[in-house]
């Protein structure tokens, strides 16, 4: 049981979530409520790492954040080490990986909201702001719940695009995905066999409870 | 760079500094087959010296591309002593490096296969003139030097072209031993560095092929510090040209290079 690369991918997990779930908000809010024809372009954009190969995205990746790029050689001016084959690097990557997890989710609960909803709160007096925070947050919780999760769950299993650019260096860029991997290139395959099983364990887990609690929360809201 | 792409960076940064505290142990690169033997020798200089590395192991080829890349490992150890000199060409290492072993490869063959295995490939022959051979593994010859070994040891027994159908490659060649040796395989042409572990040996019989039906590839391996190695890399490079060092490699099924060999 390889517990560094465990903690590694919950960690990155963690800090993707971080990151990704404030800038998915305000991208699900503009999506779910505008009338733009560009509309469709950006939702392709997102669920574009839907149906891409992994490898085309590490591939991508590598270009965009390698040291050729006006990225990477910012970042390694800035931070003095490069960003591929780095746990930032890999954050990025996740970050980007997960976008239509994050976002989907949570614009489908936007898009849930009657306009009348928002409208009537409009006619009360309240401003953007309280809107915002009094109606749709509180509407749009399940959504940003199921988000989370998928996200989460999401990271931990993701492999191709960390084996692209991370480089399986133990303790920064050796998720536990890859450490399966690699535990079965070294014969362990008691090694690997167990930490599949921890992996299929967590996932199962937060997706069964999600999918609970958006249920509950669901009901709870239906008119009786 | 706009504000807001400078914020995130620095968040970014931020939030994933000091994500693990024990990172100081340098990290290094090793070709696939040395991992058996790479395990143990840095166990063995942990004890010494107290000192921990992190090893990555991998196909020589990918390494060096993803050194090109930046990739922040300390030293390289190639099965294929051209990607050292290709990144030295590149003002990527601290010099030219040093042969560290000559590597061999066997004829690997699992347990219950219709494969027998003897060094000139007779076994392996017949069993493709009868049209039986399903599936034969080796390492990707188009980056692990022990997939170019096993081509050219099969050109020189003239059964590159009949063996075509029958290949399955693996990423580096432990990914290939792993599929000579499953028993989902026929057999396959692995390093003898990884058929001799314990692991492996338990599960097939194994011939060495000549070295010089692989001439072409004749796998000289070669190990270097790269530009940005520090005191613990160096101590450990060090290591490694040591006579302890050089006995383990041996028992591993390595050719310790003298120095006749060296240059």
């Amino acid at each position: 049981m390889d517990w560094q690369s465990f903690s590694l991918s919950l960690q990155l997990a963690l800090v993707t979530l971080a990151l990704l779930l404030p800038l998915s908000i305000p991208a699900a809010y503009w999506l779910a409520t505008t009338q733009r024809g560009i509309k469709p372009w950006v939702e392709g954009l997102i669920a574009l790492p839907l149906v891409l190969p992994p490898t085309v995205i590490g591939f991508y990746l590598l270009i965009v954040l390698g040291r050729q790029s006006w990225l990477g050689q910012a970042y390694e001016q800035l931070f003095g080490q490069p960003l591929v084959f780095s746990f930032s690097g890999l954050v990025l990557a996740s970050i980007i990986f997960n976008i239509p997890f994050a976002v989907q989710p949570i614009q489908r609960a936007f898009e849930a909201i009657p306009l009348e909803v928002r409208e009537a709160g409009q006619c009360c007096g309240l401003g953007f702001w309280q809107r915002f925070l009094r109606i749709d947050l509180p509407l749009s919780w399940p959504g940003m719940l199921s988000a989370a999760v998928i996200t989460f769950a999401h990271t931990l299993g993701e492999f191709g695009v960390v084996l692209m650019v991370g480089g399986n260096i133990p303790g920064e860029t050796k998720t536990v995905a890859i450490s399966i991997y690699d535990r079965t290139q070294a014969f362990d395959l008691a090694g690997a066999n167990a930490m599949s099983l921890l992996l299929l364990a967590i996932s199962l887990t937060t997706i069964v409870v999600s999918y609970g609690l958006v249920g509950r929360m669901m009901n709870a809201r239906r008119p009786v | 760079m706009p504000a807001v792409l400078r914020l995130f960076l620095i968040a970014l940064v931020a939030l994933s500094t000091g994500h693990v505290a024990a990172n100081e142990a340098p990290t290094i690169a090793a070709a696939a087959d040395l991992r058996f033997a790479l395990e143990r020798l840095a166990e063995d200089f942990r004890a010494k010296t107290g000192n921990a590395i992190r090893v990555s192991f991998g196909s020589s080829g990918n390494f060096t591309t993803q050194i090109e890349n930046g990739a922040p490992f300390e030293i390289f150890l190639s099965a294929d002593e051209n990607y050292v000199f290709r990144l030295a060409d590149q003002g990527l290492t601290r010099d030219h490096g040093s042969l560290y072993a000559v590597g061999r490869i066997v004829l690997f063959a699992p347990h219950g296969s219709l494969l027998a295995t003897d060094p000139q490939l007779e076994q392996l022959r017949q069993v493709i003139a009868q049209g039986r051979l399903h599936r034969f593994a080796i390492a990707n010859p188009e980056h692990a030097p022990y997939g170019r070994a096993a081509r050219a040891a099969l050109q020189t027994a003239g059964l590159w072209p009949l063996i075509q159908p029958s290949l399955v490659l693996g990423e580096n060649a432990a990914q290939a031993a792993q599929f000579a040796s499953s028993g989902s395989t026929d057999g396959g042409i692995i390093p003898l560095s990884l058929s001799k572990a314990p692991q492996l040996a338990a599960l097939g019989t194994f011939s060495t092929i000549p070295a010089d039906w692989h001439s072409a590839e004749p796998l000289r391996q070669r190990m270097v510090l790269l530009r940005n190695a520090g005191a613990t890399a160096d101590a450990f490079y060090r290591f490694l040209q040591t006579d302890e060092a050089r006995k383990t490699l041996a028992e591993f099924g390595f050719v310790v290079p003298d120095e006749s060999m060296k240059e």
